[in-house]
């Protein structure tokens, strides 16, 4: 049982993060209808800023306390983060919008090598690992649970209630939620398409970032070709969630940290990959347009 | 770095205030996403703790560098394509009003006079100009022979354009005998002639060719089925593989095996195809993905079978159908039996037309494919689905067929790049490969096979390319490798091509079945990949 529970909380703290990336792929997704690749190398050009940022911080300061040190690499990698995100809308996306459907799709691909690369090219094709930031660990009756896990949960938590109030509440939300139903009535309306896209886009950046933030925390070594693994794991959470459906992406993002957590601790750790990508698959058997989508209406 | 001003502004502004504003825009945005990556480099000193090296002067010049391409780009290029567009329009001359500009009988005549000379002092340019020169005036050689041939090209294009097929596959069966020669006369002897030849038909000729069919593969499954496939590289995994353990193990020939590659890669691809029968656009693009990556991860741990990260080695060579062989110790090794120089260049020039058949194999197939029930299923299909069933098409079937079709040419490509390398990993059957494979198929314009080989050869042959531009070192100092910037060049190529042409290189494509006269469609009014 201890056991158990110990997996559970392992999974749920991957599995927030793989929430958060899921977020962007599932806006991204509702609202333009396209798969953005490069949102995996977002996520890891969010990792490299806060890794640059907290080396930054420590050659400036003697001694930086954690909680601002988290927070300045947070909101660093989230402004910069999202800079490249709205960059590459604007000149890869943008431009093919209207146009048929695989070609932005490609675009996509070619930005997500190109990012990858980049930061090869820039930053060297090593690991680079950081020395622990957070490393208190709590026993609760034999079940050990870090303050990094704490920490992300936590932190994913808060963002998801922010975000909800964002897209549920705000004239912004509302404006994204009109151009995901139908983009021209919402241009005719009034609304800034383009604006609303691009903030989208920066939302889901801003996100990806945080989820990136938190992985260089609670793994300690981020390398360039980082965004490819948790960018599939979480357009699969995405997928699997119903794609466009944004607490479908969070279910999504837990059930493959679960799947991930539990096959490693119970059946073998080489084949976790392989369980998420099978249970995905069989779960798109029985419902075709994931967990919480809604099923596609065929228009003739 | 695209930054739209508002348009009221637009109509005070100049073209050369709006330039510089643009100008300023695009160094803000670059200074900002550059700055820490550029600006500063992460490097592990000696302890192995993790130090940032500033590189200030590098980011100055990114910056400006942006800057000054953006202000040209806005002062000079976009009224430049504005004009040329008008200029098209009024006198019909769609293409070719730049390109009569460029291609001129002098012109042509200097880029051949710049290539005879510089390769009658080919051997004493070293001594006459020293290595950093040297290296500039071979550069400039390969400039003006591609201008030359450019020219001819473009002289002759009503001529091309007639007999493009016939042409175009007389020029592969031709290359390696034209690359032979010329090296052989440019080196001395036809020896010379074999090892030169070498790297052209290993590196561009196999290389570009196993893409070209890895292409038109997928475009059975993506451009006529309009199922949009993300995992095509496992088949190709499943075809190397088959033929790997098959014939390490086994001692079978690669003449048989090739089959049963094929044979096994299309199982795979029914197995594939049937739980995603059901999915459509987005969610089956993601399964497929996901099938790609089950099938590498169980390449990797399933380490009792195929030997997991590190690969299977020793893989058999093809044999010349059992008649000779290209191991020199064999008593039928094929310098022996004609009695010539040994030289590992007949086995690449050998694998070179193997390829080639291949290739042809899948565009003839392909062709007759279409013109037969099935592919005009697969077609309608890919334009309608509700449409198809209606009429009756077995819509299960009709992609069961397509996947199960599409993936045999992936099995047979495998089993040939298994043949050709001696050896394969998993590293060669990542995600990336998928992906280049479907920007092949969409930057050549979905469906034709002549866009999608001109796609291969300029993706393919731009990044090999790259590995043969030594002279930038003379520019960039001896630590700069062009090859790192292989992949991040290439991915920008991705979204260059995919920006100028949306479509692919062959956008409009005839209609395979038509009533009473053949009218070319553009591309523009077909849809794809909904299903």
């Amino acid at each position: 049982m201890q056991y158990f529970v110990q997996q559970l909380i392992n999974g749920l703290t991957l599995g927030s993060i793989y929430g958060l990336i899921a977020i962007g792929y599932t806006m991204v997704y509702g609202i333009i209808g396209m798969i953005n690749f490069a949102h995996g190398d977002i996520f890891m050009i969010g990792a490299f800023t806060a890794l640059i940022v907290f080396l930054i911080l420590g050659a400036l300061f003697y001694s930086v306390p954690v909680v601002i040190a988290l927070l300045v690499m947070m909101i660093v990698a989230m402004l910069l983060t999202s800079l490249y995100n709205w960059t590459i809308e604007k000149v890869a996306y943008r431009p093919l919008r209207g146009s048929f459907r695989l070609a932005p799709l490609i675009t996509a691909i070619g930005m997500s090598i190109a990012l990858s690369n980049f930061v090869q090219v820039t930053q060297g094709p090593r690991n680079k690992p950081v020395p622990p930031m957070v490393s208190k660990v709590y026993n609760i009756e034999g079940i050990s649970v870090s303050l990094k896990q704490i920490i992300i949960v936590l932190v994913t938590i808060v963002l998801l209630a922010l975000f909800w109030y964002l897209v549920n509440k705000t004239s912004l939300g509302r404006a994204q939620r009109a151009c995901e139903q139908d983009r021209k009535m919402a241009a005719l309306l009034g609304i800034d398409v383009d604006r609303t896209i691009s903030i989208t886009f920066i939302m889901g950046a801003a996100l990806a970032a945080v989820a990136g933030t938190l992985f260089l925390m609670y793994y300690g070594v981020v390398v360039f070709s980082d965004g490819f693994t948790p960018g599939v794991k979480a357009f699969t959470a995405a997928v699997l969630g119903g794609i466009g459906s944004l607490p479908g992406a969070v279910l999504g993002g837990l059930m493959i940290g679960f799947i991930e957590s539990m096959w490693s601790a119970y059946f073998s750790i080489d084949y976790k990959d392989v369980a998420a990508f099978s249970i995905l698959a069989i779960v798109l058997i029985f419902l075709p347009s994931g967990i919480l989508g809604r099923p596609e209406v065929e228009k003739v | 770095m695209a930054v739209t001003a508002s348009p009221e502004r637009d109509i005070v502004a100049t073209p050369m205030q709006r330039a510089t504003r643009e100008a300023l825009y695009a160094g803000a945005i670059a200074l900002g996403l550059f700055v820490l990556f550029i600006g500063l480099r992460t490097d592990q000193n000696i302890s192995n703790e993790l130090i940032l090296v500033q590189r200030w002067g590098l980011l100055a010049i990114v910056v400006v560098l942006t800057m000054a391409g953006r202000f040209l780009y806005v002062a000079y290029g976009q009224p430049f394509l504005a004009n040329q567009k008008i200029v098209d329009v009024a006198t019909g001359l769609l293409p070719e009003s730049m390109a009569t500009r460029f291609f001129r009988l002098p012109y042509f005549i200097a880029a051949i006079v710049i290539v005879a000379v510089l390769a009658f002092l080919a051997g004493s340019l070293d001594g006459l100009l020293g290595p950093g020169l040297a290296g500039y005036a071979r550069f400039l050689r390969a400039l003006a022979i591609i201008y030359a041939l450019a020219s001819v090209m473009f002289y002759f294009r009503t001529f091309i354009h007639a007999h493009f097929s016939a042409l175009g596959i007389t020029a592969l069966a031709l290359y390696p005998v034209i690359v032979v020669l010329v090296l052989a006369v440019y080196g001395g002897s036809m020896a010379a002639g074999f090892q030169g030849s070498l790297k052209w038909v290993d590196n561009f000729g196999i290389q570009i060719l196993i893409y070209v069919m890895l292409a038109w593969g997928l475009n059975i499954v993506v451009g006529l089925a309009g199922l949009l496939d993300l995992g095509y590289v496992a088949f190709y995994a499943v075809g190397a593989y088959a033929y790997a353990l098959l014939g390490t193990q086994y001692g079978l020939s690669f003449w048989i095996l090739l089959p049963a590659a094929g044979a096994m890669a299309a199982f795979w691809g029914v197995l594939l195809g049937f739980p995603v029968l059901r999915l459509r656009g987005d969610y089956l693009a993601i399964v497929t993905l996901a099938f790609g990556e089950i099938i590498r991860l169980v390449l990797i741990n399933w380490r009792e079978v195929t030997n997991g990260s590190a690969g299977i080695s020793g893989i058999p060579k093809v044999t010349f159908f059992g008649l000779m062989t290209f191991n020199v110790s064999d008593p039928n090794y094929i310098a022996k039996v004609f009695d010539i120089a040994t030289s590992s260049a007949y086995y690449k020039i050998f694998l070179y037309y193997l390829i080639l058949g291949l290739c042809l194999l899948t565009a003839f197939v392909t062709i007759r494919l279409r013109r037969m029930p099935v592919g005009r299923a697969w077609e309608a299909l890919r334009e309608d689905e509700i449409a198809c069933r209606s009429l009756g098409i077995n819509t299960t079937t009709t992609k069961l067929t397509a996947f199960a079709t599409g993936a045999m040419f992936g099995g047979f490509a495998g089993s040939f790049f298994a043949a050709r390398q001696g050896f394969v990993s998993p590293e060669s059957f990542i995600f990336l490969e998928s992906a280049i494979i479907l920007a092949i198929v969409v930057l050549g314009g979905m469906g034709s096979l002549v866009g999608i080989a001109v796609a291969a050869m300029v993706m393919i042959g731009g990044t090999e390319v790259l590995r043969e531009l030594d002279f930038l070192k003379q520019v960039f100092g001896p630590d700069f490798t062009p090859e790192l910037y292989r992949m991040l060049l290439f991915g920008m190529a991705m979204v260059i091509v995919m920006l100028w042409k949306p479509r692919g290189f062959v956008g409009s494509r005839e209609p395979t079945a038509f009533l009473k006269e053949s009218r070319a469609v553009s591309g523009s009014f077909t849809k794809e990949g909904h299903g």
